[in-house]
């Protein structure tokens, strides 16, 4: 079932158009990704989700709510955590949980969520007196504090150091174990690689495309990428007659290709019938980077 | 009304040094110092017979609740928006407006506090008698406490970020207290002028007060003239009022 549906969704501010005909479902237990440059429109699409901006045209669907119609139903079932936003500077980590927490009916129990959080030696703290993290870290419990069934987290671990960031990835993983929705906008591959289930690439307002992660860097043109340092250097004609060649670089003599399977036999075919050697060969598929940077492209062009 | 935002920001409230000061001492100690004044202890012709005490305790009770309205609440709430505290708000059950009417709230209730402890110290330490038409008297701090939250919520909903809020707030912040009668109190102002104060809302105020703690009805005059204004007033800051 579709907890989260969006279709035909159109946004503009002052003539100028941020979103333009998104649609896509998020299915019920997936972390489903939005990745896109920045501007793309994609915190502008998760707001129309959460309610907080009308959409000029399109359908939004939350577990079958009008997330502006029915605003309160919505911001039951749906948690969220805010690109930019702070809270009352002399709030402490405990008030702010509490307060918070008693916005629900039936609320997370928030001890273990800072605990989990590693929040617990905070919790007298004042907002203001946070580091960037924990600020974050503090967002991201409040987002689950209402037990919700969606959880909607825009640039998530912005602003962690790579330790708490692998600690959130998990807990956003034990969070879905839980049965939770998740939609997570990133500009981060590694953490849409690692946490995603389906990511929708958004580009210039438009979805630019929507798969698996492995499927989008499966359909990109260099899914495969292959290097090695040749005995006695090749002449670039040859090279750039490969089929399904989607890339060629040199350096350091070493050659780097990106194409497809047919693009790896054909290379080696040629290197056997020119009689060089390739030295430390090496075959990779190319990472969720490499897909990014092929389907953004022409934005960047 | 959601009472636990209430009671979240009654207690942020209680951590402000400054707002507690300026809005809840500040006006009493303006009343001692005035009041340590030997020749403002004793009666004047030009005052109807009352001495200048008598006629800067509700100046002194107009003082904490402008300060409240105009220069404390537009601040906080200002910030409350250019930080997107109201937008963090608005992705829960509960409504940011439910943190709009908790600080219109503390700070009325801050004013009042302030009103009360102006009184009660013109009472105690100067022997200024206390309002001799307690419910008119009450009735018109009622109405100054509502005129002066419209007046904050209009300067708010005109402010983008929270110094044009402090910039705005402070230039209606000496005209509001020159109504109220802080450098000549109403009743000594030329005729014209008292005429033209009378107008403004917390010119209303000033005689508002001034006719019930002298046992008077306070007046059709002055009471429609503050409730126009709080009228005015608010459905100017609703229509202004953004929410982002």
């Amino acid at each position: 079932m579709s907890v989260i549906e969006v279709s035909e969704l159109r946004k503009s501010y002052d003539g100028r158009t941020v979103v333009d005909g998104v649609s896509f479902a998020v299915e019920e237990g997936e972390i489903f990704g939005v990745l896109g440059p920045n501007g793309a429109g994609k915190t502008t699409t998760v707001e129309c989700v959460e309610g907080l901006r009308v959409p000029d045209a399109g359908r939004v669907r939350v577990t079958g709510l009008d997330p502006i119609a029915d605003h309160e139903k919505v911001a039951r079932v749906l948690g969220a955590q805010l690109q930019q936003s702070e809270l009352q500077a002399k709030l402490t980590v405990r008030e702010a949980l509490e307060l918070y927490a008693s916005f629900h009916a039936r609320p997370a129990d928030w001890r273990p969520l800072a605990e989990r959080l590693g929040l617990t030696d905070r919790l007298t703290t004042r907002f203001a007196k946070l580091s960037g993290g924990q600020k974050q870290r503090l967002f991201i419990a409040l987002a689950l504090i209402g037990d919700p069934q969606i959880v909607v987290l825009d640039e998530l671990t912005t602003g962690l150091d790579p330790r708490a960031r692998r600690d959130t990835w998990e807990l956003i993983e034990d969070v879905r174990a839980g049965g939770v929705t998740v939609l997570l906008v990133t500009h981060f591959m590694e953490e849409a690689q690692r946490l995603c289930d389906r990511i929708a690439v958004i580009d210039k307002g438009r979805i630019a495309a929507l798969d698996t992660p492995a499927g989008l860097i499966r359909r990109s043109a260099g899914a495969t990428v292959i290097s090695f340092t040749p005995s006695t250097p090749l002449d670039d004609r040859d090279l750039n007659t490969l089929p399904g060649l989607a890339s060629l670089a040199h350096h350091d003599g070493r050659v780097t290709l990106s194409g497809t399977d047919e693009t790896v036999s054909a290379v080696l075919t040629l290197l056997a019938r020119l009689h060089v050697t390739a030295h430390q060969l090496r075959v990779t598929e190319a990472t969720l980077d490499d897909a990014f940077l092929d389907l953004t492209k022409e934005a960047a062009a | 009304m959601n009472t636990a935002v209430l009671r979240t920001e009654i207690r942020l409230f209680r951590r402000e040094p400054g707002a507690l000061f300026w809005i809840l001492l500040f006006p009493t100690l303006l009343l001692v110092i005035l009041g340590s004044v030997p020749s403002f202890r004793h009666a004047e012709a030009d005052l109807g017979g009352l001495r200048t005490i008598d006629v800067y305790v509700p100046v002194a009770v107009l003082l904490g609740l402008i300060v409240s309205g105009l220069q404390a609440m537009p601040q906080t709430l200002t910030g409350y928006r250019e930080r997107g505290i109201l937008r963090r708000m608005s992705t829960t059950p509960v409504r940011p407006s439910a943190l709009l009417t908790a600080q219109m709230t503390v700070f009325a209730g801050a004013a009042l506090g302030s009103a009360l402890l102006a009184l009660a110290v013109g009472r105690l330490a100067f022997d200024v008698r206390l309002p001799e038409q307690p419910l008119g008297y009450l009735l018109a701090l009622v109405l100054a406490v509502l005129v002066a939250l419209a007046l904050g919520a209009v300067v708010c909903a005109l402010s983008r970020t929270t110094k044009i809020a402090g910039a705005i707030g402070s230039a209606v912040f000496f005209p509001a207290m020159f109504c109220a009668g802080l450098w000549a109190p109403v009743q000594t102002m030329p005729d014209v002028l008292a005429r033209i104060v009378g107008c403004t809302p917390f010119g209303a105020a000033a005689e508002a007060l001034n006719r019930a703690a002298a046992g008077h009805w306070i007046g059709w005059t002055h009471l429609g003239v503050l409730v126009a204004w709080t009228v005015l007033l608010t459905a100017g800051a609703a229509r202004w009022f953004r929410w982002e």
